[in-house]
């Protein structure tokens, strides 16, 4: 037991899914009225109050849902590979719990960033698809998520499936850094990222702010729905024990 | 305010189709992962209360 110390405490707490259940349910509320606020507000910024590129004209207002829910897709899948090495590691129950939760999420953003890079291609390049590296490479991503979530729905031993599904995680970890610089290493249509942490966004203020409200507003969407899924996830696996049990009666009897 | 009229605003300069189909896909992907948790929950709650009753009205 000597191993204990050097752990801070909450990440024991962390591990207890009935703490993590009661946590998310305390913040869903304030992080489910900050995330509508900045997506609707972001929206009607980028819809109406934003400038219309000078070479794109209004298509480019496709751009204040493509970026976010790529980066988003990306975010999602890097804490799902995250989530499940520490639930290899530790074999901590909570961990394979947010793991399984981030698959569908992440698939559902990994299609709108597709499905809006096809809508914004169409006007811009004349084209729906290429196959090029941003795009391939996006792409794969979907899969992983769709091999995650067939390999968590296929397995019957809930450990056995979180664990397939862990290392299926870790190795497509891979293809991130490769989205990430596909634009760089290979020749392709898509343009470079927007933002970069060490340089000024090549665009002018009025076109990045709403983008960078979306883009908050998407990771505050994506706590959102991920904790959901998770305080669902928690109350099935955790069906047997008192504490659930009390919270299901005290419910119905209501 | 990019736009003078209504009607410019929904041609979005000949790219309408383009940017209100992206904005309702958008519209669509929220909202589905917003009410999909909420059903799975509800049904999972009943479900698992339902069960729960049962067993302890066989004991």
């Amino acid at each position: 037991m000597s191993d204990k110390k050097w752990m801070p405490r909450w990440f024991y707490q962390l591990a207890s899914p009935r703490w993590c259940y009661q946590i998310c349910g305390k913040l869903l509320p304030g992080f489910t009225i900050a995330a509508l606020v900045l997506l609707i507000g972001g929206t009607v910024w980028a819809l109406l109050f934003a400038p219309a590129d000078y070479q794109q004209g209004n298509s480019f207002r496709i751009i204040y849902l493509h970026v976010p829910s790529a980066i988003l897709a990306q975010s999602c899948y890097m804490l799902m590979a995250i989530a499940g090495a520490i639930g290899l590691i530790w074999k901590m129950k909570v961990a394979d719990m947010v793991a399984k939760s981030c698959a569908p999420v992440g698939a559902s953003l990994a299609v709108l960033a597709l499905l809006t890079g096809a809508i914004w291609g169409k006007p811009t390049w004349g084209s729906w698809w290429v196959w090029d590296a941003r795009l391939t490479s996006m792409l794969i991503l979907f899969f992983l998520y769709l091999g995650v979530m067939a390999l968590n729905s296929a397995i019957e031993s809930e450990s056995t499936a979180a664990q397939a599904s862990a290392v299926l995680a870790l190795v497509g970890l891979v293809n991130i850094p490769i989205i990430k610089y596909s634009v760089e290493w290979w020749n392709t249509l898509h343009q470079p990222a927007t933002f970069k942490l060490t340089e000024k966004p090549a665009m002018p203020a009025e076109m990045w702010l709403p983008l960078l409200v979306m883009v908050v507003g998407f990771y505050l969407f994506f706590a959102v729905t991920l904790m959901m899924r998770l305080r669902n996830e928690i109350l099935r696996r955790e069906r047997r024990a008192g504490w659930v049990k009390e919270i299901l009666l005290s419910n119905s009897a209501v | 305010m990019s736009f003078n009229s209504i009607s410019e605003f929904l041609t979005m300069g000949g790219h309408g189709l383009y940017v209100w189909l992206s904005y309702g896909l958008g519209l669509v992907v929220i909202l589905a992962n917003l009410i999909a948790p909420l059903q799975a929950g509800k049904r999972l709650r009943a479900q698992l209360t339902r069960r729960l009753l049962r067993e302890s009205n066989g004991s």
